[in-house]
């Protein structure tokens, strides 16, 4: 939640500062006469702690990622300028990465926001136990990723697995989850899947109990069915909430790392023999802390925030270009 | 691992963890650890005089739990010895770098695994207090070859051995009856004395009767390690060199163990994952290439059920696989009593004692003619006389280089190209290319 706080708080400061133009004279020059550094003050700890483990980290690794520096001897940096990201251009390993980051965030997220749509749908409903419900919701989230990635490593078992068990009782053959580059990312997908969409039910159903029942006493008295109900009540007073998880989840994907570093059972962060499940970021990790070269790591590690910001300049233009009209009467509001 | 904190709420911050992480080695002295120095202010008495050793280790070591620290206290009641510990050398080893060459976060006494200890003192060595000269330390007591791999290019020794991996090869008695194969382990180390191909030999015989269900051996790669770690040259040669792409024994290593996955020698299993442990339980496999220190993971996986159906025979060849080395820390405060305690744990009464209770094999080959290890039997495995049998091996070890990069090397070969021959089926000459891609890749060639 660093970045969202640091984008509203951050103008604050500078707010004073500033020759505020709309702002009534008198409060503008008393702003000039009298530096308060009270603001400040209260501000130092967050700022400080921003700058220790926000920015700090994030120029130093922008510094890394120009220069040859390994985890042998990470003082001395020779300086290679952006050869560290242009051999991502011409390097295999990151694009089959890159590849299955976004196969597997698809996989993911898809089936994941869907689902809890349904979750939080069925939950909406008035329901014995809800709270009950609720909480198995959240249960998978509450799980850590360790210990849900393991049994998910022995429920996809190629031997003795539950998955190719079930598989088996209704007569198909055993399925290498392991191996097979679209079972594992699928078995590494489901594992997400399982973690987060209960999470997300529960954003959706927040924002579902915002949506006033008297537009559904509406909408039934001029007889539209559940499904309309559905589509043309519930799904528009969900805007914001689905912005955000999908947001929130894109992110998540495109940092991917737990599942599939624990998924490859313990055996490196290669994600696989064949590299099949390795994403972006166990390729970092594995460049970093595998073969020890810090350099290239930090360059990856830009590159997947350059990769987020461009995927969001991207939906952000997409939007623009297609949905004009809802676009203007969003900035109104 | 930071995985397991990540949290939803927490994705905004999640991104500058994982760029911080990344540099945390090069700038930061690593918060999280504080446990060493904070144990060792607590515990230094008003007089000042008590002080606290810490030892840090990877995985099950066996020190602790061969009651080593507590004989080196009562020894000395003026010292107290904890140990921290992680379970994987591949969580730990970037960590003790990191620690290094930040001077600070380290225990008095850190491990090294043998894969990387040639890399350890090429770019540590004056991190470290050379602990050759320390009184105690005898170098005629050690095996030449460990005594040399904690030796580096100045003729400082700098890292004391502990334990080595001298290979046998152990076999399932009621599986190699039912298949027709002999079961006395002097007639199954004759199936294969002094070559790997009757290894392989053996194995086809297996497969004509191998009992439902059942596959010769582990894996491609467990083969794999274990050839080359008999190999006179195995991924660097003697000037240092890095030769795995054309060495001809690790190609013929590598072609041998294609060979047991292509030929349906293999359970198609990968080492230390949960599959492979359940294996060991239901008995899918009728031998494995066997360290010493395979032993105990044997009798912990394979459980009770498995008492008296395992053996173990002489490998084709004596090689070692694995093994460890204690240093000691220039960063340290307390560094001539940790190079005194470095120096204790790695005597050969210190070692005998812990191949007695924990079965890791003496590096001291001093230690062989005591009667805990030559007297040595182990019951699980049919009273097998496993103290003389690995001595033995031990012995034969070549004295093969080692390089900076050897675990990388190790678990590429083992980890990209075998397993995808073992369990894609992957041709071998397309899987090697693979390898040497991935290989090229790592090392940043």
């Amino acid at each position: 939640m660093t970045e969202t706080r640091a984008a509203t708080e951050a103008p604050a400061p500078a707010n004073p500062v500033r020759p505020a133009g709309p702002l009534p004279p008198a409060r503008a020059t008393r702003a000039r006469t009298r530096f308060s550094p009270a603001p400040y003050l209260l501000l130092a700890p967050f700022l400080l702690l921003f700058a220790a483990f926000g920015l700090f980290p994030l120029l130093a690794t922008a510094w890394a990622s120009l220069h040859r520096v390994e985890l042998t001897a990470p003082g001395q940096a020779e300086w290679v300028g952006l050869r560290n990201y242009s051999r991502l251009l011409d390097d295999a390993f990151f694009w089959n990465a890159l590849l299955n980051t976004v196969t597997i965030g698809v996989l993911a997220t898809v089936p994941q926001l869907l689902l809890a749509l349904g979750v939080a749908q069925l939950l909406d409903v008035r329901l014995r136990a809800r709270g009950v419900f609720r909480v198995v919701a959240l249960a998978p989230y509450a799980t850590s990723v360790a210990a849900a990635t393991l049994v998910f490593a022995l429920f996809f078992g190629r031997d003795h697995g539950m998955a190719n068990w079930l598989l088996g009782t209704v007569g198909f053959g055993p399925v290498d989850w392991q191996n097979g580059p679209w079972a594992s990312r699928l078995a590494v997908a489901s594992i997400v899947v399982w973690r987060w969409t209960g999470y997300n039910a529960l954003i959706y159903l927040a924002a579902m109990q915002t949506v006033p029942r008297e537009l559904y006493e509406a909408a039934a008295l001029d007889g539209a069915s559940r499904w309309r109900q559905f589509l043309h009540v519930t799904l528009p007073g969900l805007r914001p909430a689905l912005a955000f998880t999908g947001l929130v989840s894109t992110i998540g994907a495109v940092q991917l790392f737990g599942e599939p570093l624990l998924y490859g059972s313990g055996a490196g962060a290669s994600g696989g023999a064949d590299h099949q499940f390795q994403t972006l970021g166990l390729y970092l990790y594995e460049q970093g802390w595998v073969n020890l070269h810090l350099g290239r790591a930090a360059a990856i590690a830009w590159a997947m925030l350059l990769i987020l910001v461009v995927a969001f300049a991207l939906v952000r233009l997409l939007r623009l270009l297609l949905l004009p009209r809802p676009k203007r009467s969003g900035r109104a509001a | 691992m930071w995985s397991g904190r990540r949290s939803r709420g927490a994705y905004g911050i999640a991104l500058a963890l994982l760029l911080g992480a990344v540099l945390s080695a090069g700038c930061a002295t690593d918060p999280a650890e504080p446990s060493p120095a904070a144990a060792r202010q607590r515990s230094v008495d008003e007089d000042g005089r008590r002080i606290t050793l810490t030892v840090g280790v990877f995985g099950t070591f066996g020190m602790e739990e061969a009651g080593l620290y507590d004989a080196y206290m009562r020894l000395h009641p003026d010292i107290a010895v904890r140990q921290t510990s992680l379970t994987r050398n591949d969580v730990y080893y970037p960590q003790l770098l990191t620690h290094l060459t930040a001077g600070s976060g380290l225990a008095d006494v850190q491990a090294v695994e043998v894969g990387n200890i040639a890399e350890v003192l090429a770019t540590q060595a004056d991190r470290l207090v050379e602990l050759g000269t320390v009184p105690g330390v005898d170098r005629r007591a050690f095996l030449p070859w460990k005594w040399a791999q904690g030796t580096g290019r100045d003729g400082r020794t700098r890292a004391l051995g502990t334990d080595i991996g001298p290979q046998a090869v152990c076999y399932r008695k009621d599986l190699f009856a039912r298949a027709g194969l002999p079961t006395e382990r002097g007639a199954v180390g004759r199936l294969w004395a002094g070559d790997w191909r009757g290894y392989l030999a053996a194995g086809l015989r297996y497969r004509e009767r191998a009992p439902e269900g059942t596959a010769f051996t582990d894996s491609a790669s467990g083969v794999m390690a274990a050839v080359t770690a008999s190999a006179r040259v195995r991924f660097y040669d003697a000037r240092g060199r890095l030769v795995v792409a054309e060495n001809p024994a690790v190609r013929e290593a590598w072609d041998l163990a294609a060979a047991f996955a292509r030929r349906g020698l293999t359970a198609r299993l990968q080492q230390f994952t949960p599959g492979w442990d359940q294996a060991f339980a239901n008995g899918r496999f009728a031998t494995v290439a066997c360290p010493a220190w395979m032993l105990g993971y044997i009798q912990d996986k394979a459980g009770p059920a498995g008492r008296g159906r395992w053996d173990v025979a002489a490998a084709p060849r004596p090689g070692s696989w694995g093994g460890s080395f204690l240093v000691v820390p220039a960063a340290g405060r307390h560094r001539e009593e940790a190079a005194r305690l470095a120096a204790w744990l790695t005597a050969p009464a210190q070692q005998a004692r812990l191949f007695a209770r924990r079965g890791s094999f003496p590096s001291a080959s001093a230690a062989y003619a005591l009667p805990s290890v030559a007297g040595a039997r182990h019951p699980y495995f049919g009273d097998a006389p496993v103290g003389a049998l690995f001595a033995t091996a031990a012995r034969g070890v070549p004295q093969a280089p080692v390089g900076p990069k050897d675990a990388l090397v190790a678990q590429t070969l083992a980890d990209v190209g075998m397993l995808q021959i073992d369990q894609t089926g992957r041709d071998p000459d397309e899987a090697w290319r693979a390898t040497m891609k991935a290989l090229d890749n790592a090392l940043d060639r």
